[in-house]
This record gives C-alpha cells, structure tokens and sequence, in this order.
C-alpha cells in the first residue's frame, strides 16, 4: 500500500495556516483559548445577570 | 404529522441519502474510502467533526436538560475547546505523518501489535454499544410520540444510513452530513424564533430569561468544589478535558473525520472550527430548553410531559389517583402563573421591598408543581414499575408537535432524524474501517496488497456493524436518560485508552508490555468503581471522573511496570 511521502508533506505543512492575522499555530491556539476565556466569563456575567 | 410534513420529512432524509450514495458510488481507492476525498477543505472537515458529536440525542435530550435542570449541563463541554488544541498541537501532526488509516495503527507502530489490538479492541467494544444507544435513542422518542412502531423505525433509519455508508464510505459521509447539518441548523433557529414569538405579549428575551433565571436555570458556571455535584466548572474543565482528547484523539469516529482532507492545515481548520462553535452551540440549544420551561408557565402544562406513558397508565383502577393528579397540577399551575406575574409587576416597578417577597412566593409555587410532578412519577411507578418515569426528552418534541406550524414540524423531525444518521454514518465508518485496518489486515497480511480487496472487506465490515447496532438497538433496554447512557459508557473506556495515547505521545521511554498490562489493570479498576459505587457510597462520584482515573492509573502503572518490565522503545515526533 502506498504511503504518502510523509516527511515531506509534515516539513511543509508544519507552520502554514492560511488565515489572514495568524501566521502561525501558535497564534491560532491562543485566539482559540482567548475566546474559551471570554465565552465562560461572557456565560459567568449571563448567569449572574439573570438571576 | 400531515402529508405535508410527510413529504418535507422524506424527501430532505432520502434526498441527502440518495445524494450521498449515488456522488460516492463509483468510490474504490481505499484511501478514498477510508479518508475521504483529498481535496476535502477545512469546512467539510469541521462540520464533519460536529456532526459526528452531534447526535439525535443532542437535538432531543439537551432541550429537556435545559428544561429540568437548567443550563448548568454546558460545563459538560468546557474541556472541549482545550483538547481539541492539544489534538492539533499534538496528535494530528503525528497521525498524518505516520498516514496511518486509524490511530490504533499508531500505536501498532510505537508499541507492538497486542497493544495496538487492544486499543482498536477497546474503540470496538465501546463505540458497538454506544452505536446500539445512537439509533435507538431517537427512534424510541419519535415512535412514542408520534405512534410509529419502533421496530420499524429503528430498521428503516438504520437500513437508510447503511446503504450510503457502505456504498461511499468517508466521502459519503462527509458528504452527507454537511447536508444534514444545514438542515440542523435551520430547523432549530426556525424553532428558536417560533419559541421566543410564542412567548406572551410584552415579556420578550429579557423577561423569559430574568423568569427562567430566578428558577434557577440559568447558572452556567458552577464554581463549586463539591464533588458530589455532577457538573461544575471543575469537573468540566478536567474531566471534560480528559473526555474531549479521548473522544477527538483517539476514537476513531474522529480521528477519521480529520485525518484526511488536502493539507494539515484543513484538519486542523476544521476542528478549531469545533472549539470555537461547540460552547456557544450547546449553550443556545439548552438555553432553548430554559426558554421552553419559561414558555409553558403560561401555557397548561401536562403533569407529565410523556404523555402516551401517562395515558396509558391513566386508566381502570388508577384513573381516578391520575385524574386527580392532573387536576392538582392544574390548579397549582394557574397559582404559580399568578405569582409569576406578581414578581414581573414587582420587579418591573423596581419595588425592593416587594420583590423579594414576590420571588419567595413563586419559587413556593414551582417546588408546589414539581411536587405533583414528583406524585404523579410515584403515582407511574405504583401503576408500573417498569413504567418510563423520566420526561424531559419529552418536553422538545411535545412542543414541536404541539406549537409548530406543518411543514416545519417535518423539518423538525427531519432535525432529530439527520442528526441520527449524520452521527450514526460515522460511527459505522469507523467501525468497518478499525475492523478491517486492525483487525482483518493484522490477520491476513497478505491482503493488504490487494486494494479493492481491502475496499470490499471495508464495505462488508461497515455493513456488518450497522446490522449489529440494528440488532442491538431492538434486542436491547438502555437507561432512561440517553445522553448520559452514552456519555458514561464512553468515560469506563476513555480514560484508559487516552492514557495509552499519553504515554505513546509523552513517555517515549515505555515500552509495549508495560502499557498492555498498565492498561488491562488500569480498565478493570474502572470497572470495580462503576459496578461498586451503590454498595460503596464514597465511589459514588460523577462519571467524569473516570475518564481522569483511568487515564492517571494507566499512565502510572505504565511507568512503574517499565521500571520492572524493560522494553523496546522507538521515538516518533511530529517534527
């Protein structure tokens, strides 16, 4: 069975996003967490608001 | 259901389905079958990723957790966005360097071959039962409601999802399930918007949401550190954790929604595609179900909302004990709707000396209702002790059927049944492919070479497993609360297989042996806590903390049985 050509396609794919803003990874994962952040404290002042 | 909703129902549900096989029919590359299309971009992957979570239960049972319990169930899903990072960071890189068809192969490559059986034995042995749980979960709701017969229900959706699964495999289903999803999603902000117009004249978002809030269903974060409640931040964060990156890391289902697709950055895309949405998606379908409860304070609300299970009961010797029930909740009803309005005219008139006493008033009258509401489950049990005492799945459907429009109410039910398929095609996928990728090849190695061989026994295996969960799903009783069922079948294996894939991924100096037997120990003390914690009552914890415990114990054990047990090792990196 044929395998892709795996180191290759790793060493290219590694740091590339694609998305305008975030030239690596690493940024993507901290906007992700961010927003995990501010969506628990956003649901924590809902909870508080409406009580 | 009139032939209108007939025909939006069948021709949305056959219409994917047919799409689905009949683009995919000509699929006979096995990387193809078992990965999807290479060209697949990050927002086929990603709404892959989410139908395959999503479930019919998601889409039935929330709305009722809402309902009852309040919105507090989304903590469930506070360790999702952090796995999902962990599995692109870590796990993704490593699958698609290694172009492993399972991630139970990954393990055949950096342990040995018992491990990576267990692994894949494991995945089968949980994911089997859950796919019973997945398509009899709905059927069971929809043939009691809407009179259908379940046997019938549970074949033709599952006939339905084996045909395009096993004609197309991953492509088809990705395929299909991006349809599905539109209708999901369309369906329930049709139901969303129908609800909050439903609501009385002048009370709007803000006032249903201020009344379900001082009902208590509004508390979404829990910083209690009590371990006897089921969910809180704590246990979201760390046990949902633990559930995530097992689920999104290690179960097949997902791992093969991701592993294809053009680039790495595609599987990567799509699933921080699923940790940006999954919150704000759960939260909007259990704030639903608070809306829902808000809604029928003023509406006549049924003692019980599993109506054909009360009304079968409801008759001879205990119609009277049930009658009189009904006229209870009634009457309690039309004083707790009083009350309700007396705290909006406080609260609205900002009357600090009125208000308190106005609230006190109303939440006398909910524990009044829910009083009755607890009669009339005792009052169900006395009449039959195997009767369904549980009702909140109920709630959702009894509102689409009683409050929505035809045509919508087939789009509705189209949703519920969407849902099933989409989440069922890729259990099944899964399941034929782990089957024959560990299973079949590790057997007859010969045949590996042989593609449309392989093809063929992937289409036979996937085949195989829809008949079982077919089989399972009408032989078999499941519990009554669904989604849990699922979720705590899924935390007694997650957690160990999880510690498998920590240690293959961060201890690279343990060998085979020593996680085998790590994990085996580390299984069966997940058992002994599950089957004793009746008779114990201090392991009674919330099943999320299985996921935890097993995967701590398999990652201790592993490293104390390698100092005994030394092994080969071998070292693989994403870089």
């Amino acid at each position: 069975m044929n395998k892709p050509d795996a180191t290759e396609q790793s060493a290219r794919e590694t740091e590339e996003t694609g998305v305008p803003g975030f030239r690596t990874w690493r940024r993507i994962y901290v906007f992700v967490f961010a927003f995990f952040v501010l969506v628990v404290a956003l649901l924590t002042l809902f909870s508080r608001w409406f009580a | 259901m009139n032939a209108f909703d007939w025909i939006v129902l069948l021709v949305t549900m056959i219409g994917i389905a047919a799409y689905g096989a009949w683009h995919t029919r000509h699929t006979n590359h096995l990387d193809t079958y078992l990965k999807g299309s290479q060209t697949t971009r990050w927002g086929t992957i990603g709404i892959s990723v989410m139908a395959t979570q999503a479930s019919a239960i998601t889409f039935l049972s929330i709305p009722g957790q809402g309902f009852e319990s309040g919105i507090g169930f989304v903590q469930n899903y506070f360790g999702l966005p952090l796995a999902l990072i962990i599995v692109c960071a870590v796990f993704l890189p490593i699958y698609r360097k290694l172009g492993v068809y399972t991630a139970y192969e990954f393990l055949g490559q950096r342990f040995d071959a018992k491990t990576r059986l267990l692994g894949a034995g494991l995945f089968l042995l949980q994911r089997g039962l859950a796919a019973g749980v997945t398509i009899y979960a709905p059927a069971i709701i929809l043939a009691t409601v809407l009179g259908w017969r379940l046997d019938l229900t549970i074949i033709g959706t599952g006939l339905l999802v084996i045909i395009y699964t096993v004609t197309g495999g991953s492509e088809a289903v990705s395929l299909t399930q991006k349809w599905q999803m539109g209708i999901i999603f369309g369906g329930m902000i049709t139901a969303f918007l129908i609800l909050l117009a439903r609501l009385p004249a002048g009370l709007g978002f803000s006032g249903a949401a201020h009344i379900a809030g001082a009902m208590g269903k509004l508390q979404a974060v829990d910083f209690s550190l009590n371990p006897d409640r089921r969910y809180t931040l704590w246990t979201g964060l760390f046990g949902g954790l633990f559930l995530s990156l097992s689920y999104f890391g290690t179960d097949q289902s997902q791992v093969q929604r991701y592993i294809g697709g053009a680039a790495l950055r595609e599987g990567r895309l799509g699933l921080m595609f699923n940790a940006l949405l999954k919150i704000p998606m759960q939260f909007s379908i259990l704030l639903l179900g608070a809306l829902l409860f808000v809604f029928y304070q003023f509406q006549p609300a049924p003692v019980f909302y599993n109506r054909v299970e009360w009304q079968q009961h409801a008759t001879g010797s205990n119609a009277a004990t049930f009658h009189a029930l009904e006229a209870k909740n009634a009457a309690l009803h039309a004083v707790k709707q009083e009350k309700i309005r007396d705290w909006l005219e406080a609260r609205k008139h900002a009357n600090a000396v009125n208000e308190p006493a106005a609230r006190a008033a109303m939440l006398e009258a909910e524990a009044a209702t829910e009083a009755v509401r607890d009669e009339a489950r005792t009052a169900l049990t006395a009449a039959d002790p195997l009767a369904k005492t549980k009702d909140s799945d109920y709630v959702f459907i009894g509102f689409i059927l009683d409050q929505l429009p035809h045509g919508i109410i087939g789009l509705l039910i189209a949703v519920m049944i969407a849902a099933a398929l989409g989440s069922k095609s890729g259990e099944l996928n899964a399941l034929g492919t782990t089957t024959t990728i560990d299973l079949w090849r590790h057997f007859r190695p010969l045949a590996a070479h042989d593609e449309a061989r392989n093809v063929r026994a992937a289409k036979w295996f996937t085949a195989f497993w829809g008949f079982v969960a077919i089989a399972f799903a009408l032989f078999a009783g499941f519990a009554e609360n669904l989604i849990e069922a699922i979720n705590i079948i899924g935390s007694i294996f997650y957690g160990v297989v999880l510690g498998i894939f920590l240690v293959a991924f961060f201890l690279k100096h343990v060998g085979g042996t020593a996680v085998f037997w790590a994990a085996i120990t580390a299984q069966a003390l997940i058992f002994a806590l599950y089957l004793l914690r009746h008779r114990f009552p201090a392991l009674d914890i919330s099943y999320l903390w299985y996921n935890l415990i097993g995967c701590a114990a398999c990652v201790v054990l592993s490293l104390m049985l390698q100092t005994m047990l030394p092994g080969k090792t071998t070292r693989i990196t994403a870089t």
